[in-house]
């Protein structure tokens, strides 16, 4: 278990090492973070009454496709400079890898949410953010990391990559989303938390759902 | 001829007896339904084709994800074959299942689409398994190719159940445009209709089963081209 | 007789229908250094590949003193170093770094030292703080042994460690690969070098197709009889 746990440590350590080196994901998912909420902003700028209302769907959809950015990037470059087989020669079981890479994703779109989330109160002149909200986002990122680390490692095996990524991903979060965003809209509501415990629900067994699957699944998406 | 060719074309031939049953059921035995408007009655009829696609079609999807797990279990390239057939199928099922409801949808409430959630989970559905056709499309190399596909397969099916709670309790809390039109399924069959509704249902399924045959044996078929061009560095 | 250390029984492999080992038989004692000669697309790196267990055998199986390797590949891998064509290392990491990763992977109990006596050994010891990508060739292929050393495994694989170095760096490597060989390592290496090969090795392999088609100890070939012998089983102009 420990050295389980050393491997898990000495992905997420180096993905982390990495990228706080060269920037690169976190750069590219912010600058398209900005845009997305500046192009939202200005869709819904004359049509839409108030535009507090599209809040809750601006910021999902823009956390997913901002996030499906960074984690197309979990595994191509393991793979092109082939140091995934020095991953794999790892004396544990592989499932380690996969968390740690998972949780390297994870950390990369929370922060990326960090950073969007007072960039969106001030863009929108409405002060959202709750602790409920925040708890809400961390449980939907966890299970968009979850899934989208695995469905990284399908898609970097494929001549199509990242193309492809968000074709298999999206259909797969589309409850993490809608509940997400429906929950979101109570909380600007102002709705009791009782009745937003179904949608905490839903992500929360998706989450336990997937992780499970992935941890069970990740050693095929690996092996020759 | 082989046995397996012998069981085939006698399947085959029970699959049309059945359909021609169905026929008869659906459009003969069963009796107009009283309490819709005279002018969609003929309609209602659609819920004899709908009905069992969409429950034929989540059949397919379940034998693909079986036969996923099996294939990551065993290797065995049977339970390729098998989940690929069956997912197939299912895209089949689904959408003759999505045009149909769309039909019946127009003359009863006046538009081909309204957001109601098993509308909706089988049109999700049906992007989930155009994705799995895609990743499959993207790899060359055939073990590589069944390997990731049914890893895949085992997420989208799991999917499917977590995608209708959620559009189901989205729409619960706004008010729906029509009224729970998933109840067309439930309402007011008499024993008449409903004997109809069983028929045709259990046509399907036997439907189902011999197409997801015929798919297999094309698809073993398939794999001995492959073989042979191999061979012949074709 | 004792149990070899590697034993590899009727082992197949293919792609798809395309086959790229059409059984193997072979077995290796402990403390020998094999190397393997073949054409390109003879099956070589996928060999490697599947005792370092990263490939999975379509069929037969391959026992490491005694123990079948798809029963306990997370146990085996503790015994493995690879060194592959990709020299497994980052870029954006620096030398000291990349090799601190490993050791965590590895969980080794002093990593700092070790580190330190490693890239003592592979003369980088001056450049451990500088980044991957700032290396040469040469320089990127001993850090890779470096890293495949790490652990200190008592098998060592190398797959073609010498392509792509000048003359000079692959002098150097060959030397590094002579004074690590020791007499308790096992060492199985391919490359296209059959001068360089027979020097480092005791027994000479070559692979044709999948399949053995030539074993023999190196002590009974003599230095200039080799290339005669390639090119009989191999085919002439395989090789540069």
């Amino acid at each position: 278990m420990k050295r389980y746990l050393s491997v898990v440590w000495a992905v997420l350590w180096k993905d982390l090492r990495i990228e706080l080196r060269s920037k690169d994901i976190f750069t590219s998912m912010a600058v398209f973070a900005v845009l997305a909420v500046m192009i939202f902003n200005f869709a819904f700028e004359l049509r839409v009454p108030d535009k507090t209302v599209v809040i809750p769907g601006v910021l999902w959809v823009t956390i997913t496709f901002s996030g499906v950015l960074g984690l197309g990037r979990a595994f191509i470059s393991e793979k092109d400079r082939g140091s995934i087989a020095g991953l794999l020669l790892a004396p544990v079981d592989r499932s380690a890898i996969y968390f740690g890479k998972m949780l390297a994703s994870l950390i990369f779109i929370l922060v990326v949410e960090a950073f969007l989330l007072p960039l969106m109160v001030i863009f929108f002149n409405t002060n959202f953010i709750s602790l409920p909200l925040i708890l809400l986002l961390f449980l939907g990122t966890l299970g968009f990391a979850a899934v989208g680390t695995i469905f990284s490692g399908l898609a970097v095996n494929t001549r199509t990559r990242e193309i492809l990524l968000p074709v298999l991903l999206f259909p797969v979060m589309l409850p993490v989303l809608m509940a997400g965003i429906r929950a979101t809209i109570g909380f600007m509501e102002g709705d009791a938390l009782a009745d937003m415990m179904k949608w905490f629900n839903l992500i929360i067994f998706f989450d336990i759902l997937y992780i499970v699957v992935a941890y069970l699944t990740f050693d095929y998406v690996v092996e020759e | 001829m082989s046995l397996s060719r012998r069981l085939l074309q006698i399947l085959n031939f029970v699959a049309l007896i059945a359909m021609l049953i169905a026929l008869y059921m659906a459009l003969i035995q069963a009796p107009d339904a009283i309490n819709v408007d005279p002018s969609i009655r003929p309609a209602q009829r659609i819920i004899y084709f709908h009905v069992p696609s969409a429950w034929s079609s989540m059949l397919a999807f379940f034998v693909a994800f079986v036969a996923s797990i099996l294939y990551l279990v065993t290797k065995h390239v049977r339970w390729d074959i098998w989940a690929r057939s069956a997912a197939e199928l299912g895209i089949a099922f689904t959408v003759a299942a999505i045009i149909s409801g769309s039909l019946w949808a127009k003359p009863a409430w006046n538009t081909y689409w309204t957001w109601d959630p098993r509308l909706t989970t089988y049109t999700i559905v049906l992007l989930l398994y155009i994705a799995y056709f895609m990743l499959r499309g993207a790899i060359d190399e055939p073990s590589r190719r069944a390997r990731l596909a049914a890893v895949y397969g085992i997420f989208a099916f799991l999917s499917v159940p977590l995608t209708f709670m959620s559009i189901r309790w989205w729409n619960t809390i706004h008010p729906v445009i029509v009224d729970a039109p998933e109840n067309t399924s439930k309402f007011g069959l008499s024993p008449n209709m409903l004997t109809a509704f069983m028929v045709t249902n259990a046509a399907f399924v036997i439907l189902f089963v011999t197409l997801l045959a015929n798919r297999i044996s094309l698809g073993w078929a398939e794999e001995r081209m492959d073989a042979l061009k191999e061979r012949l560095n074709f | 007789m004792t149990t070899p250390l590697i034993e590899v029984v009727h082992l197949r492999k293919a792609f798809g229908r395309h086959r790229v080992l059409k059984g193997i038989d072979m077995s290796i004692e402990a403390g020998s250094s094999v190397v393997m000669f073949g054409p390109n697309g003879a099956g070589k790196t996928t060999f490697l590949r599947i005792l370092s267990t990263l490939s999975k055998p379509t069929s037969g199986t391959v026992r490491v003193s005694g123990v079948d390797i798809k029963n306990n590949p997370e146990g085996i891998r503790q015994y493995l170093g690879l060194v592959s064509h990709a020299p497994l290392l980052y870029d954006d990491l620096t030398a000291y770094e990349n090799l601190r990763f490993y050791a965590r992977l590895y969980d080794l109990d002093a990593p700092h030292d070790r580190i330190r006596e490693l890239l003592e050994r592979v003369g980088l010891w001056h450049r451990r703080h500088d980044l991957v990508r700032t290396f040469s060739r040469g320089m990127v292929q001993r850090m890779a042994i470096a890293r495949a050393l790490l652990h200190n495994p008592p098998i060592l694989l190398l797959d073609e460690p010498d392509t792509g170095l000048d003359p000079q760096a692959a002098e150097m490597m060959t030397d590094l690969l002579r004074e690590i060989g020791g007499s308790e390592r096992t060492i199985i290496m391919t490359t296209h070098h059959l001068e360089r090969g027979l020097e480092l090795a005791d027994r000479v392999v070559m692979l044709v197709g999948g399949l053995i088609v030539f074993d023999a100890p190196a002590s009974d070939i003599a230095y200039d009889q080799l290339r005669p012998l390639y090119d009989q089983y191999v085919g002439e102009g395989a090789v540069t």
